[in-house]
């Protein structure tokens, strides 16, 4: 093998120009595809932490997967039911508190009851639809991070006023509300509440900063008119990648729907697969044009050195031995364009990260970066396939090469 | 002695074609233990594709080539390589030595690719050879810092590299001036008196040929003659 290695090297040596392009053109597409995918990763796994972060990992809300059976169904063998009264059935988690208490005994994280309404908010003339959610300060602070989230106030004072209430500083801006204004908030159903604006919360994500508003559990039930109500219970899992899973095991407990936050934006989940699948292929290519050049080099080579590899086959070289010494050619350009290239990718890693960048979708003020040792380990895994291959091709041709046509010609 | 070492029984190398090329037809000859053949003929009358042949550089279109008693046509090319690397030791005209690699790397491919040796042993094995063939102070030199002769000499060092019983040579002086052509053939003439190999020579040089042990003509790629140079002086004298 060490021959094998001493002929490829003295090979790629001889060319050391085109060598070095080889190298380059090899680190070039590591870099910028180690650049690529640390920037397309670190952008995604930023908007998902994101989101994560400003929603509860698991959703139990008062809806089922399938609608419940109407009496008469269950009643009568028909086909088909016309004019039927259905039942009204009573909104809301049936013993929610029961719930929580038995999910907090297997669960690995916490429940918080929340109750969801859909109301319009009025501010000096100006009408905004919102979702108010209603709280238990206690338990929210376990199970989101809606604390951390304060820009102004605290969730504690929504104890403070008789309907306090705490708004996304996107919405208050867009109705120039202070901390202390009072607003009127009126639910779908027509209740109609004064609440006073204690403090303005920012999550991160511009639609849930503009269209949310928090009021105590209390205060939710009697814009829904409905006292009692639970209607949402918010989990926080200790581990948010598996929310899915928890999910389906609350869902078959409860009854109830359960949607984990990757239920709930799957779309956004199979936009970013897309998003990976593009990437990937964008960097095959990348990777694909810089192993040409190898290809290239190879071939000039073994173009060039058809008599050494006519000598060394009538010295008695097998042609499998000739094919490595240029397979291996390949993998000395790609090897050193790999290790060049993670230095290269890591240093535009370096220098994006310092790149100043506002989104309107999220507040993240830098390029958002993975540095992920996968990242290093698929670009140069595929520089150094490629490389391989295209020494390769250009190898099988070499060691197909009759001695004797070579020596006849020479002589 | 006369144990025959290399061995070619009837055999044929036709190009394919639409109107074949016959090289060499039906050729019988045994070469013995420390015996010097020269093969001579006219241009194109088939003597370096017979050397090829003998070299197993190539395959005989009929017949076979028989190496230590071993027929070679049936097998297979990595076997017929193995062959070349431990029986066979080859001097072209040009001196085919790797350019980038020292005499003595290029003395120790062969060793090297047997792997036989451990590297102490091939480097202390190459330096010797290069010092028979006077070019112990050259050891270090590329081809390109090397004379024609010195080239040739270090091809004959590399020929003998992994010690074997047939050394195969096609015109080795015809690019050599009078002098280095002395040296080059003393040099040959002496691996079969000392050194117990079949020796097997191409070449026009009848001059070359004459200090042969035996001369075998071939004329379009027949054997016309093979004589016993000692029986050719005894005519002659």
């Amino acid at each position: 093998m060490m021959l094998v290695f001493d002929i490829a090297l003295t090979h790629v040596r001889s060319r050391l120009r085109q060598t070095l392009v080889g190298i380059l053109g090899v680190a070039t597409g590591v870099g910028f595809s180690v650049m690529m995918a640390s920037l397309m990763e670190g952008s995604q796994h930023d908007f998902i932490k994101q989101l994560v972060d400003a929603l509860p990992h698991i959703s139990v809300t008062d809806d089922r997967r399938v609608p419940p059976q109407q009496p008469a169904e269950t009643a009568y063998d028909a086909v088909d039911y016309r004019s039927l009264t259905v039942e009204t059935q009573r909104r809301g988690i049936k013993n929610p508190f029961a719930i929580m208490a038995a999910l907090e005994g297997w669960l690995p994280g916490m429940v918080a009851p929340s109750v969801q309404t859909k109301s319009i908010i009025r501010y000096a003339g100006r009408d905004l639809a919102v979702s108010v959610i209603g709280i238990d300060p206690r338990r929210e602070k376990k199970v989101s991070q809606l604390v951390t989230q304060m820009k102004a106030g605290s969730l504690d004072d929504l104890y403070k006023a008789s309907n306090a209430i705490i708004l996304g500083d996107g919405l208050a801006a867009k109705l120039g509300i202070r901390i202390g204004n009072n607003i009127t908030v009126t639910a779908t159903g027509g209740q109609v509440i004064r609440a006073q604006v204690v403090g303005l919360f920012h999550a991160g994500v511009k639609s849930l900063d503009e269209s949310q508003a928090y009021v105590l559990v209390k205060t939710a039930q009697i814009l829904s008119a409905q006292t009692g109500l639970i209607n949402e219970l918010r989990i926080r899992a200790d581990d948010a990648m598996k929310a899915r899973e928890l999910a389906s095991l609350v869902e078959a407990q409860t009854g109830y729907r359960a949607t984990s936050w990757q239920e709930a934006h799957e779309d956004l989940m199979s936009a970013f697969q897309i998003r990976n699948v593009i990437m990937l292929m964008v960097v095959g290519a990348i990777l694909l044009v810089a192993s040409f050049g190898t290809y290239n080099i190879i071939s000039t080579i073994t173009h060039e050195k058809t008599r050494d590899i006519a000598i060394l086959k009538s010295l008695g070289f097998r042609e499998d031995v000739v094919r490595r010494i240029f397979v291996l050619e390949g993998m000395i350009i790609g090897l050193a364009g790999v290790l060049l290239g993670w230095l290269f990718g890591y240093a535009l890693c370096l220098g994006l990260g310092l790149v100043e960048f506002k989104s309107g979708f999220t507040d993240a003020t830098r390029l958002p970066l993975l540095y992920s040792p996968r990242h290093y380990a698929i670009a140069g895994g595929v520089a150094l396939f490629a490389s391989m291959l295209a020494g390769y091709l250009p190898a099988r041709k070499a060691a197909s090469v009759h001695p004797v046509d070579i020596i006849r010609g020479a002589s | 002695m006369t144990e025959i070492v290399l061995e070619a029984r009837h055999a044929s190398r036709i190009l394919p074609g639409e109107v074949p090329v016959t090289l060499v037809s039906d050729i019988s000859l045994a070469i013995n233990h420390s015996e010097f053949v020269s093969i001579v003929g006219p241009s194109g009358s088939g003597k370096s594709s017979l050397m090829y042949l003998l070299g197993l550089l190539d395959v005989p279109t009929a017949g076979d080539i028989f190496i230590d008693g071993q027929a070679t046509k049936a097998l297979n090319e990595d076997r017929r390589a193995f062959l070349r690397l431990s029986h066979l030791g080859f001097v072209f005209q040009f001196h085919f030595l790797l350019p980038e690699f020292s005499a003595r790397d290029n003395v120790m491919l062969p060793m090297r690719a047997l792997g036989r040796l451990s590297e102490a042993k091939q480097k202390e094995r190459a330096e010797d050879l290069l010092a028979q063939v006077g070019l112990k102070d050259h050891a270090h030199k590329r081809p390109d810092q090397l004379s024609g002769g010195q080239r040739q000499r270090v091809a004959i060092a590399r020929a003998l590299a992994n010690d074997p019983q047939i050394i195969l040579a096609d015109e080795p002086t015809g690019n050599l001036d009078t002098a280095s052509s002395a040296q080059v053939l003393a040099m040959l003439r002496h691996l079969v008196d000392e050194h117990r190999k079949a020796l097997v020579i191409v070449t026009h040089d009848l001059e070359l040929a004459a200090k042969a042990d035996r001369r075998v003509t071939l004329i379009d790629g027949k054997i016309v003659a093979d004589e016993r140079i000692a029986q050719l002086a005894g005519v002659a004298g």
